[in-house]
């Protein structure tokens, strides 16, 4: 077990493009990290160079007190879980999971003993003898999560193990990766483009974008506080609405103390699920309102997502519980309390509420 | 290209070492030595050599036996590419129609591939034998005075006969390919839109099969110039009166039994020219595959 | 499919089996030929049935030899075959399965040099280079050898881009999972590359066996003993030019022997001789 450091870490490829630029931040002994963004922000390669099958450019990469930018993937002592799970193949399930360990020389009857047991854990002793053509995909991702925990490694390293499963495999894996995580305290790095993922799995989320790291946090806390318009659009779905404004247009949404908007205008964020439709015209005091003319509307159920758009253009969501909702070409005020307003610079790098 | 790879300094050098070692000594250093000796001028008696430029080809270009031996190897493989790719078609298209036990006729069809062009030249000498072979016997009384020792025209026939069915079964094979490629809806379209059978395959088949044609002529040619050397020399031995010489044989010829070293070598670069010629031809179809 | 009309079906039928009846015929008249006596067939009186004289002329054929110019029996000479088309099939994919192995999975300088050293060997078959290429073989004392009749015919530009061809579908993962398993260059390629390869070894060996089993060129420069011929050299070599002491019944007997084993091959192992011919032309 060891802690994972990544100091200012980054690659350039030959060719020159700069796939990750100088990222820094500690994974906790045992804590569940996740990367998050974009496919091309550069998560998969930095996961890479943590598993040492990328060399690195700049920077150091600690594993537990070692340097290991120049020690070979074998030897980082850390396991990985692929995308497309690299199963080997010919080889049947038990000796897919021995490789590893008859590889560093560990004694048979050992070797038997931690496979049995990885299999046991994660039920797939009934499969030992076959081989992975034979398997469905869940029973292959399980295969590949056993040959990762049959090596006790001091780091799990996944690439976005689950997104070749089907929605509802991957709702319950997601949960029995958490458990087993939690079960084995082992320090985890999990690379994903799904936020929903992301938020479930992570004890520290670090949310990437073009090769930077935009926010790293607890994941409610990042919810919450998005530290830039990237991490606001990017973590929660429907995403937040996001409107560009001058001072004047910002100030005008609310009743009372202004808002403290700088002169150059800013980037006003409301989440979906913030914004309300009260009946009534009855408008809580201190809120700001939206004029919205209904457009589409989609039920899905437990909640209905009310397509607006404001006079000036700027498309809005609104997620209301139930199913209650304007019927469509509506005139409607959308309504959030001031407490839920988010306020961006303009350029949206930097995050002005509190 | 493979986004992750081993790092080891000489064991890349070792593996390829082999393959390199025997490139270099029997296909490069023959080669240039090909292209050296066609500058060369040996006497008679091979006791001296001299370096005479370009003399050897200007020889060779000079001689009407080697336009008679090109025009032989045109007609030749010309014939033969026609006669098995046509038969070959005819064929591969009834087998690819829903039959019962149509993989039985695939089987029955593909094996003469496997046949040595020697052997098949000489399967069908002992058929064509004038004095004593069953079709020689046949075609006698029919009232031709078949003869291929004397008669160039029945020895090119039989030449022809024997290498154009060794290559049916090849070209059966990738025809066969080819049909299985093209989308049912396709034709399925074309029958709704009332094409007769016969149009369908002039106007549907045949078009959509025809990157397949193009690289089975290509296959074909270059089978027809140097794959036959076998065949010819165990049936003809490019007679009589070198009516059924192709290229490839008069190099042979010329340089063991004629001893021109020289004027042999001359003409293995010409025909490495071709080679080359014909090589990018095929790549030209097979370009998106060798991505290099 | 689109729906046949009533004889479109027997049609089919019929223009294959013509079809099959034409590419039979030789070998069924050259099966004849091997079962009657010389006599019968040298007066030209040869009947389209076979004849009693089967088991006489194949043991003649096979232990004994014919009386003329080639005197070795074909037992030997279907020997020599073997060994050649074993050798240069085998050959062939052992150095060409390293040498794509070296190209796909290292970078190296002079990798792309490499590669091309290779691949242009593609245009340089051996029948326009035949005499320089013997004398190569004379100067390196390889007549009359197995290494001299294999060797020049082992390298292949084919071989070794169908191997390069296949590794590269081979998924990244599965070696960067074997590095992280503590897996070397060695114990990748015997533990996983050379396993995965073998069904495309298979059909390159199908393709390759036939191919050096037919070898005729090359055999006839390099053999001028009897003992060392191989079976293909040998059937011509026993059709004398003068042609009544040519003894049809021997030879058609050797070329059924002589065409037994690549078609055999041929059939017995289609699926792997269809895939080897469809990717060795890709």
């Amino acid at each position: 077990m060891a802690a994972v450091t990544l100091n200012e870490v980054g690659k350039v490829y030959a060719g020159g493009v700069e796939a990750v630029k100088g990222v820094s931040f500690e994974v906790a002994d045992g804590a569940f990290c996740v990367l998050v963004g974009p496919s091309g922000c550069g998560k998969s390669t930095l996961l890479r160079m943590i598993a040492g099958i990328e060399t690195i450019s700049s920077g150091t990469i600690t594993i537990g007190d070692r340097v290991v930018n120049d020690i070979e993937p074998a030897s980082r002592d850390i396991a990985m879980v692929f995308q497309n799970y690299a199963l080997y193949p010919h080889m049947k399930v038990y000796d897919n999971m021995a490789y590893g360990l008859r590889n560093r020389g560990t004694p048979k009857p050992e070797i038997e003993a931690r496979v049995r047991e990885a299999a046991r854990i994660l039920e797939i002793d009934q499969l030992l003898n076959r081989k992975p053509r034979e398997l469905s995909g869940g029973q292959r991702q399980r295969v590949a999560m056993g040959r990762a925990i049959v090596r006790k490694p001091k780091a799990f390293l996944f690439d976005e193990p689950l997104s070749n499963l089907d929605a509802k495999l991957r709702v319950s894996m997601r949960v029995e990766i958490k458990k087993l995580q939690r079960a084995l305290a082992t320090t985890s790095v999990y690379v994903t483009h799904d936020q929903l993922e992301a938020m479930t799995l992570a004890d520290m989320l670090v949310v990437m974008n073009a090769g930077r790291v935009e926010q790293i946090g607890a994941p409610l806390a990042v919810y919450e506080k998005p530290a830039t318009t990237f991490v606001a659009s990017f973590i929660g779905a429907p995403p937040m609405n996001l409107l560009p404004m001058t001072r004047a247009e910002a100030e005008a949404l609310i009743e009372g103390a202004p808002l403290g908007v700088p002169d150059e205008g800013a980037i006003v964020g409301v989440r979906p699920e913030d914004l309300m439709l009260p009946t009534g015209g009855a408008r809580p005091p201190g809120s700001i309102a939206l004029e919205l003319t209904v457009g589409a509307i989609e039920r899905v159920g437990p909640e209905t997502f009310v397509y607006g758009n404001m006079a000036r253009g700027d498309g809005v969501i609104v997620r209301l519980p139930g199913q209650v909702a304007p019927a469509s070409g509506e005139r409607v005020s959308a309504v959030a309390p001031r407490e839920k307003l988010h306020m961006f610079s303009a350029d949206g790098r930097q995050r002005l509420s509190g | 290209m493979k986004r992750s790879v081993f790092t080891h300094r000489l064991l890349p050098y070792a593996l390829l070492g082999p393959q390199i070692a025997i490139t270099i000594i029997f296909f490069y250093w023959p080669a240039i030595q090909a292209v050296w000796q066609s500058f060369l001028l040996q006497d008679a008696f091979g006791l001296s050599t001299m370096f005479v430029g370009l003399e050897n080809y200007a020889t060779l270009i000079g001689q009407p036996e080697y336009y008679h031996t090109l025009v032989n190897t045109l007609i030749f493989s010309a014939l033969v590419a026609i006669i098995s790719l046509s038969l070959a078609l005819l064929l591969a298209v009834q087998a690819d129609k829903p039959l019962r036990a149509g993989g039985v006729y695939r089987t029955l069809l593909i094996w003469p591939y496997a046949v040595a062009p020697a052997v098949a030249g000489v399967l069908w000498a002992f058929m064509f034998q004038p004095s004593l072979g069953l079709l020689a016997r046949g075609l006698r009384e029919m009232g031709i005075d078949w003869n291929p020792l004397l008669d160039g025209n029945h020895a090119m026939t039989m030449v022809v006969a024997a290498a154009a069915w060794k290559q049916i079964s090849y070209n059966f094979l990738f025809f066969l390919a080819g049909l299985a490629a093209i989308p049912r809806s396709v034709l399925e379209a074309a029958a709704i839109d009332g094409a007769s059978p016969t149009r369908r395959f002039w106007t549907i088949v045949f078009p959509l099969l025809s990157p397949t044609t193009f690289f089975l002529i290509v296959v074909n040619i270059v089978y027809a110039f140097f794959d036959t050397f076998g065949i010819i020399d165990a049936m003809t031995a490019g007679g009589p009166a070198k009516a059924t010489e192709t290229l490839v044989y008069k190099v042979y010829f010329d340089g063991r039994l004629g001893g021109d070293l020289g004027g042999s070598a001359a003409q293995s670069v010409i025909l490495m020219v071709m080679v080359i010629g014909l090589t990018a031809i095929q790549f030209r179809y097979v370009e998106r595959k060798v991505t290099y | 499919m689109v729906e046949q009309h009533r004889f479109g079906n027997v049609l089919p039928h019929l223009i294959l089996w013509i079809g099959i009846l034409i590419v039979a015929f030789p070998v069924y008249v050259a099966f004849v030929g091997s079962t009657h006596e010389p006599t019968i067939i040298s007066n030209g009186q040869m009947p389209p049935w076979p004849g009693a004289h089967m088991i006489e002329n194949y043991y003649r054929t096979i232990f004994v030899g014919t009386s003329g110019t080639t005197r070795e029996p074909v037992g030997t000479m279907l020997i020599n075959s073997f060994i050649m088309a074993m050798v240069i099939a085998c050959g062939k994919i052992a150095i060409s399965i390293l040498s794509a192995y070296a190209i796909v999975y290292f970078r190296f300088p002079l990798q792309m040099t490499a590669f091309w050293v290779i691949f242009i060997t593609l245009m340089l078959p051996v029948e326009v280079r035949i005499y320089p290429t013997y004398k190569i073989a004379a100067d390196l004392n390889l007549l009359d050898t197995y290494a001299g009749l294999t060797l020049p015919l082992v390298a292949s530009a084919t071989a070794t881009l169908l191997f390069r061809q296949f590794f590269m579908t081979v998924p990244d993962e599965l070696v960067e999972a074997s590095r992280i398993d503590g897996a070397g260059p060695f114990r990748f390629f015997k533990d996983t590359l050379l396993p995965l390869s073998r069904t495309n070894m298979a059909a390159l060996f199908v393709i390759l066996f036939i191919y050096g089993w037919n070898q005729y060129l090359w055999p006839l420069l390099i053999t001028t003993r009897d003992e060392m011929q191989t079976i293909v050299i040998g059937i011509k070599k026993m059709i004398v030019t003068a042609d009544a002491i040519t003894e049809w019944q021997l030879v058609m007997a050797t070329a059924m022997l002589a065409m037994l084993p690549p078609v055999a091959v041929v059939v017995l192992m289609q699926k792997l001789f269809v895939r080897g011919l469809v990717e060795t032309e890709k």
